[in-house]
C-alpha cells in the first residue's frame, strides 16, 4: 500500500507545497504514484489557457452541449442551467465554443487577460473566429 | 533439456545459456511472462512457454505481438503487484526503449533476460553489446554475464536485488548472443526449493489490484515535481550498489559462487590489464595465464554490474596498474571512445595515480575474438609501458584495415 505522506495529503487537498519550497526528493513516494485516486481535481491546469470561453446568459439556450463536449468538466451546471466556467481546469480547448450551436453563440472565446469590458478585443476576435 | 535433470541439484548439467536462464526462469516462477521471440533470446521464450505448457510453472504466459507490448504488458503486471519477467535482443530491445524508461520511472522490480546482438542496419544476428549499451541511461540495472553459469545465478540474484525495498529497480541480465546463448557448457544449477526460497515471495510496495486502497499510478509530473522523481530513481540506483553485494554475499552461501561488482584477475600486482566485458574475459584470461607463464605481469578486470557504475571501487582497483586497455564491444561511433572507455577514464580521472590507458572497439556483429587478438593488446600495452606513451588512444581490434 502506497504511504500517504504529508506531502501528498497537501497536494491533494490542492495546496501547492512545492511552490512554497517544500516536497522535496525524500518526501515524495518513490514512482510519483499517488495514495487515493480520482484527484485530477486537484491538478490545476486553468494556467495552461491562452483562451478564455465567455458565457453569455443572454444567448444561452441550455442545451448542455458544451456541457457534455468538455473534456475537462469544466462547464458548470446548476439546476440544469449553464452558470458558468470552472476557470481553475478550464485548458481553453475552445470545444465548448465550438460545439454551441451556431444560431445561439452563447460562447465568445477571449484572449486570456483581456478585460470582459474590452469588447472590442472581444468583438474582433470573434469576427475571425467567424470567418473561418 | 528436461526439468528432473535440475531438480537433482549439485551436480552439472550441460546447458546452452538460454536452457540455463530458462530454467532460472522457470525456479524464480514469476506470477506473469510477457514476451516475444527474437534470435538469439527465441530459445528462452520457446523454453519457457514450454514449461507452462507441461503446468511446470503456473505463470501466466501472454504470447504478445511484438516487445513494445512485451515490455508493456509486463509493465502492467509488475504495477498490479505481479512478480513479472521478460527477455529480448537487440532490435527487440530498441521496440522496447519508451517502456524500459517507464519501467525504471514507475519503479518496477521487472528482470529481463538480454541476450546481446548487434543491432540493425546492416542487419546482423550475432553478437555485440550495442543493443544494452545504449540503454545504460535508462534506469535498468546490468548485470552481465561471462558464461552460463553467471546468466543463471545472476538472474535469480537479479530478483531479489530488483524487489529490495530500497531499490525497486529494473534489471537486466546479460548474455553474449549465441557464443553463450547457444554455447553448451556445464552448469550447477540450484534446486527449485532453493531458489524458490531465496527469491521468496514479492512484497510490492504498491499494487494496482488493491480496490480497498485505490492509487494512482503514471500521473502527470511536470516542472515543479519530475526533478524530484529523477533524483529518487538516482538515489536507488546508489542504493543498489550496496544491495548487489548483500546479495550476492547470500547467494554465496546458498551456492558456493561469491559474486562481486566485478571480478579482479591476477590484478593485485598487474603492470597492465584488460578491462572486458562478458565472453571475452574467458578468452582474455586464458592470455593472462600463459603471460603470467612467462613472468609478465599480465591482469585482467571483468564488469560485472554496468549500471550503477562500480566508479569508486574501479579506481581503487586500476590506480595501481600502469596500463590498462579497455574493450568495448560496442562503439559510441566518435565520441571518448566506447561506452566503458569513456565511463571508466571518467571514474579514474580523479585518482591520484591514472593509468596510460587506451580502448579496442572489438567483436562488432559477433566477429570473432581469438587468443592472437588479445595477445596484440597485450603487446601494445607492453609498448605503452615501455615507453610510457599512448600511440592511439582509439582502436578497432580485428577489422580489416
Amino acid at each position: 500500500m502506497v504511504k500517504e505522506t504529508k506531502v501528498t495529503r497537501e497536494i491533494m487537498a490542492g495546496d501547492q507545497p512545492q511552490k512554497r519550497g517544500g516536497a522535496n526528493w525524500r518526501d515524495l513516494p518513490a514512482g510519483a504514484v499517488i495514495a487515493g485516486g480520482a484527484n485530477s481535481a486537484a491538478f490545476e491546469t486553468g494556467d495552461w489557457r491562452t483562451l478564455k470561453p465567455v458565457h453569455l446568459p443572454e444567448r444561452c439556450i441550455h442545451c448542455l452541449l458544451c456541457w457534455v463536449f468538455c473534456p475537462d468538466m469544466a462547464v458548470i451546471v446548476e439546476d440544469g442551467r449553464v452558470v458558468g466556467f470552472d476557470y481553475k481546469h478550464c485548458k481553453g480547448c475552445g470545444i465548448c465554443a465550438k460545439e454551441c450551436p451556431s444560431k445561439v453563440n452563447a460562447i465568445d472565446m477571449v484572449p486570456e487577460g483581456a478585460e470582459d469590458a474590452d469588447r472590442s478585443t472581444v468583438s474582433e476576435y470573434r469576427g475571425k473566429e467567424k470567418s473561418r | 533439456m528436461g526439468n528432473s535433470a535440475l531438480n537433482e541439484a549439485v551436480k552439472s548439467v550441460a546447458l546452452t545459456g538460454n536452457e540455463a536462464v530458462a530454467n532460472a526462469m522457470r525456479q524464480v516462477h514469476p506470477d506473469v511472462v510477457a514476451a516475444y521471440p527474437i534470435t538469439p533470446q527465441t530459445e528462452i521464450v520457446q523454453i519457457f512457454s514450454t514449461f507452462v505448457a507441461d503446468g511446470l510453472v503456473q505463470t501466466e504466459f501472454v504470447p504478445v505481438e511484438s516487445e513494445h507490448s512485451a515490455m508493456s504488458a509486463t509493465v502492467g503486471a509488475s504495477a498490479a503487484g505481479a512478480r513479472a519477467m521478460t527477455a529480448t535482443s537487440a532490435n527487440g530491445l530498441a521496440l522496447m526503449w519508451e517502456v524500459l524508461y517507464i519501467a525504471a520511472g514507475l519503479r518496477l522490480p521487472i528482470v529481463m533476460p538480454v541476450v546481446n546482438r548487434a543491432l540493425s542496419a546492416p542487419i546482423n544476428i550475432h553478437c555485440d553489446h550495442s543493443d544494452t549499451m545504449g540503454a545504460r541511461d535508462s534506469g535498468w540495472i546490468q548485470l552481465y554475464s561471462e558464461n552460463a553459469q553467471e546468466a543463471y545465478d545472476n538472474v535469480i540474484q537479479a530478483v531479489r536485488i530488483a524487489e529490495h525495498p530500497e531499490v525497486n529497480l529494473p534489471v537486466m541480465v546479460m548474455m553474449d548472443g549465441f557464443i553463450i546463448s547457444h554455447g553448451m557448457e556445464n552448469v550447477y544449477p540450484l534446486a527449485d526449493e532453493e531458489v524458490r526460497k531465496f527469491v521468496g515471495e514479492r512484497k510490492p510496495h504498491y499494487t494496482l489490484l488493491d480496490a480497498d486502497n485505490p492509487i494512482t499510478v503514471g500521473p502527470l509530473d511536470l516542472q515543479d515535481f519530475y526533478f524530484e522523481h529523477r533524483r529518487q530513481q538516482a538515489e536507488a540506483m546508489f542504493n543498489a550498489d550496496k544491495v548487489v553485494k548483500e546479495v550476492a554475499d547470500e547467494f554465496a552461501k546458498l551456492s558456493g559462487r561469491q559474486y562481486d561488482f566485478f571480478e579482479a584477475y591476477q590484478l593485485d600486482d598487474a603492470e597492465m590489464a584488460i578491462v572486458v566485458i562478458g565472453s571475452t574475459a574467458g578468452t582474455a584470461k586464458y592470455v593472462v595465464n600463459e603471460l603470467r607463464a612467462k613472468g609478465v605481469k599480465a591482469g585482467l578486470l571483468k564488469i560485472r554490474m554496468f549500471r550503477p557504475f562500480p566508479a569508486a571501487r574501479l579506481r581503487e582497483a586500476l590506480t595501481n596498474v600502469p596500463a590498462v586497455a579497455v574493450m568495448d564491444r560496442a562503439d559510441s561511433l566518435a565520441a571518448c571512445g566506447g561506452p566503458l572507455f569513456g565511463d571508466l577514464r571518467a571514474a579514474l580521472y580523479s585518482a591520484g595515480k591514472r593509468p596510460l590507458m587506451n580502448n579496442y572497439i572489438y567483436g562488432l556483429g559477433g566477429r570473432d575474438v581469438t587468443l592472437d587478438h588479445i595477445r596484440t593488446v597485450y603487446q601494445d600495452l607492453e609498448e605503452m609501458l615501455r615507453t610510457g606513451e599512448v600511440k592511439r588512444e582509439i582502436n578497432y581490434l580485428g577489422v580489416r584495415e
